[in-house]
């Protein structure tokens, strides 16, 4: 076992009466990809949540490199170096790509409301720093030559990226991808998949929630298989297929012939 | 690479302030000048509040409240404690700024709309306090006889040709400090909080803090103008720091182009001067007004200067494309 | 004694009032999403259609009431499909800025046409009632019984009406009512209409006590904006309780206190309680 980047002990959180994610405790080991799977409603989104800062746990503790973060604000832990992307393409659309993608950087740079106004020397050399740090990670996505474009010019799939470009441009040790590949067709897909494999190869650790199997399963290290909201299961792709507790989760109780990762979806079409 | 879109440069706005300041020169009637100041004053306001509404994407409701805050404070401090203009109008930015900051602190554990209607609640308050308290405020009787600003390195600001150049010289340091903010890294991440808030957060940006500041920037401007009012109009009233003020700039604001540079200034020259040919109508002019704004947000919410960005916008990735057809 | 049942009976009545007019605001809230700052604008209309139906066609109040109620809901569905529909994909701030529009435009047309002076209208049964030494006029009774009376009433059409249950249906969760199959678009109208009835009525009820003006509109706003942010904006049951609550604390505040800053007690309380629960009263936070 590789040494880990991120502890979730005791993991969970409850929203009035209901139990989101409960009782979660899972490694994420330092410089791989690991994929958190489960059905609708398992609770990973808000296990992202959880680690990101955007909830509050209402139990137990997230170390993050040796240092206890559960109580951190989101702007405290994206600063600690966990980024994230949203489920939908979120981005800046209205500003060029590279204006949003600096917004990333925000978290490494001090300059405030007196250095705007006074022009200061942190002011100028932090507007440079981050005009380096967002064209380095678009470099990295592969949109440097898109930097001045509107980002809501972009594609589907441009969009993703610039969204992943203004998660690396707050220099992250781990990447929190919520559904990468939602809305991409298999060409995209695969161009993602690389473009994860890139980052990771460039010593970055990545966590990531995807129903898209062929995905996780071509690209994950490590699966963590959350239902309804506890931790089922956590190994490599092979040791997690074979689980009885897995296929129990996705083929036994609610699942109507849905495909793995999307079972029982047709109810919400009634 | 390409040219980011076109922007009308810090030369256009040199030239109009130079313009500007050859004004009096010209030895225009009162009225002219009256009708001057009136609308740098209210375009500071409008500044003060397109720094929430179109930087950060807040709208705040109670701006009249801290523009009458900065006017009393300029008023009272001149007149009843005897100070210098000078000394007094700094000071009356200040309470402004602080004043913000108290608000902000209980405010922004809202959102969106009720932070909008708790900042309306607050800007009746003020209007109110300032309307009862008789004995700091003169009450309903008003603010009487608040001193012209005093003279400064020899030149006596009682004349309004003179004083025409704090309102100017106020308004040139308005607009700046706004550019500046814009343009800046603290700016960049006001306009994160505008297009989402929850996707700012998670950029990594400290919204709570960044809303703060702003709304004290916000309001520190509206005391500036107030500060102005205070000493060019020499009277006080408090209907002046009524919502129905707040409402009028931000139709300025509207008119202009929220989130642009030109369109605090543009939609207050345009509607305050339309006003004047209007004279009859001042009484009913919310008959006009009301449905004007709504036709606005419905229509060009973007407003006049947004038009213009707009179309210079296309016009530019039109050319972009062109280019790497051609590439 | 007497005058705290006085007092009492006073707080009941105004209580009532706010009651109508936040539940209205409260429900185009829940179901729209629209924070509709012309509300105030529709009470003050309310109170002057009254005024000008008892006064030009001598009809009896209850008539010139349900008539005002009526004339005010149609306005209010006009201004659903005129404005707030075409907005309900913008953003927020369109939907409040264009509300604060049509509330200048109305008072700015009811200055025009009746002025800015204040209007009278008399008190449909004069006289007061006198329950063991505690005095309490007619209207005030008129106003408790009937608004009483309009909160069952609407009660009972959002529970137990088809068209009511699709209401709250959708002050719950849009998506969700259009999964279902309800037509959302009419929904929306049907409840700016049933907000709008119930400010009209509101306002025929109180005008008697108090005078109508046109600023009477904005003053009764921000008033009952702070009622559901105090409540939990959308929440009916939050919009009731916030109403009496305002209500006591104005009435009792402003006599035992200061009756110049009555209206700022329920400002005072807002803010207070903001700073402690900033999502309201009565809704959950998340």
């Amino acid at each position: 076992m590789p040494e880990s980047i991120l502890e979730v002990e005791g993991l969970g959180i409850r929203f009035g009466g209901l139990h989101a994610v409960r009782d979660v405790t899972a490694q994420l080991p330092a410089g791989k990809i690991t994929a958190i799977i489960g059905p609708n409603g398992a609770g990973k989104s808000t296990f992202f949540n959880l680690i990101s800062g955007f909830y509050a746990p209402t139990s137990g503790r997230i170390r993050f490199q040796g240092e206890d973060i559960t109580r951190l604000k989101t702007h405290q832990v994206v600063g600690r170096g966990i980024a994230r992307t949203f489920q939908t393409t979120t981005i800046y659309r209205e500003l060029s790509v590279l204006e949003g993608v600096m917004i990333g950087h925000r978290v490494r740079t001090r300059a405030g409301l007196w250095d705007a106004l006074l022009r200061t020397g942190r002011e100028r050399r932090e507007e440079a720093e981050s005009r380096e740090a967002a064209l380095r990670a678009l470099e990295r996505v592969g949109l440097a030559a898109q930097a001045h474009r509107p980002a809501g010019a972009l594609t589907q799939e441009g969009q993703k990226r610039v969204g992943i470009a203004m998660a690396l441009a707050s220099d992250p040790r781990l990447l929190l991808l919520d559904e990468p590949a939602a809305g991409m067709n298999p060409e995209e897909t695969v161009n993602l998949m690389g473009l994860i494999r890139e980052l990771v190869g460039g010593g970055l650790t990545v966590a990531l929630v995807e129903h898209k199997m062929s995905l996780v399963m071509g690209l994950a290290d490590e699966i963590l298989v959350l239902h309804h909201g506890q931790k089922i299961a956590q190994g490599t792709p092979g040791e997690v297929s074979r689980d009885p507790a897995v296929i129990e989760a996705y083929l036994g109780g609610h699942a109507h012939g849905g495909q793995m990762g999307q079972p029982g979806r047709e109810g919400a079409h009634a | 690479m390409t040219r980011p879109a076109f922007k009308p440069g810090p030369l256009v706005w040199v030239a109009l302030f130079v313009l500007a300041a050859l004004l009096p020169l010209l030895q225009p009637g009162g009225f002219v000048l009256d009708v001057a100041i009136n609308v740098m004053i209210w375009s500071m306001l409008a500044y003060g509040l397109n720094v929430m509404l179109g930087y950060t994407g807040q709208l705040p409701l109670a701006h009249a409240g801290f523009f009458g805050i900065g006017a009393y404070a300029v008023g009272i401090l001149t007149l009843r404690e005897g100070w210098n203009f000078w000394l007094a109008w700094p000071a009356a930015v200040a309470l402004c700024a602080l004043g913000g900051l108290l608000l902000g602190l209980v405010a922004f554990r809202t959102r969106g709309d009720a932070f909008s209607i708790f900042t309306l609640g607050v800007g009746v308050i003020i209007a109110l306090v300032i309307n009862k308290w008789d004995d700091l405020t003169g009450g309903n009787d008003g603010l009487n006889g608040v001193p012209p600003a005093s003279s400064l390195l020899g030149i006596d600001f009682s004349k309004s040709a003179n004083f025409y150049y704090v309102a100017l010289a106020a308004l040139a340091l308005t607009v700046l400090v706004v550019a500046r903010t814009r343009q800046s890294v603290f700016g960049r991440s006001l306009v994160a909080i505008r297009g989402g808030e929850d996707l700012a957060r998670s950029a990594g940006i400290d919204v709570f803090s960044h809303k703060l500041r702003a709304l004290m920037l916000s309001t520190a401007i509206a005391g500036l103008a107030g500060g102005v009012y205070a000493a060019y109009v020499g009277f006080l009233g408090s209907a002046v720091t009524g919502p129905t003020t707040t409402f009028t700039v931000l139709l300025y604001l509207l008119v202009g182009g929220v989130g642009t540079l030109a369109g605090p200034l543009l939609g207050t020259g345009l509607i305050y001067v339309a006003l004047q040919f209007m004279k009859g109508l001042q009484d009913y002019q919310y008959i006009v007004f009301g449905p004007l704004l709504v036709l606005l947000v419905l229509f060009a919410p973007q407003g006049l200067a947004g038009l213009w960005n707009r179309a210079q916008m296309r016009r530019a990735s039109a050319r972009t494309e062109r280019a790497v057809d051609h590439a | 004694m007497t005058i705290l049942f006085q007092q009492l009976s006073n707080a009941l009545a105004l209580g009532g009032v706010y009651a109508l007019v936040a539940l209205g605001l409260t429900l185009v809230y829940g179901v729209m999403r629209v924070p509709n700052f012309a509300h105030g604008g529709l009470y003050m209309l309310g109170a002057y259609f009254t005024y000008a139906v008892l006064n030009g066609l001598g009809v009896p109040y209850v008539v010139a009431l349900l008539i005002a109620a009526v004339a005010v809901a149609l306005l209010a569905a006009l201004l659903e499909r005129l404005v707030f529909y075409p907005l309900r994909n913008a953003p927020h701030v369109h939907a409040m800025i264009a509300a604060i529009g049509v509330l200048f435009f109305f008072e700015a047309v009811v200055q025009r046409i009746w002025g800015a002076d204040f209007k009278q209208i008399a008190e449909p049964i004069p006289g007061i009632l006198n329950v063991g030494g505690v005095v309490i006029t007619w209207q005030r009774l008129l106003v408790i019984l009937a608004s009483v009376l309009a909160m069952l009433g609407l009660n009972f059409f959002l529970k137990r009406t088809l068209t009511g249950a699709t209401i709250e249906a959708m002050s719950q969760s849009r998506e969700g009512a259009r999964l279902v199959g309800i037509d959302v678009n009419r929904v929306g109208m049907l409840t700016f209409a049933i907000s709008g009835a119930l400010a009209a009525v509101a306002a025929a009820l109180i005008a008697p006590i108090v005078s109508v003006a046109p600023s009477m509109g904005e003053v009764m706003n921000l008033k009952v904006f702070a009622i559901i942010i105090l409540g939990g904006m959308g929440s009916v049951p939050g919009a009731i309780v916030g109403a009496f609550l305002l209500a006591f604390a104005e009435v009792f505040g402003g006599f035992y206190i200061n009756l110049d800053f009555a209206d700022v007690i329920g400002f005072a309380a807002l803010v207070l309680v903001l700073a402690i629960r900033p999502q309201g009263l009565f809704r959950r936070g998340t």
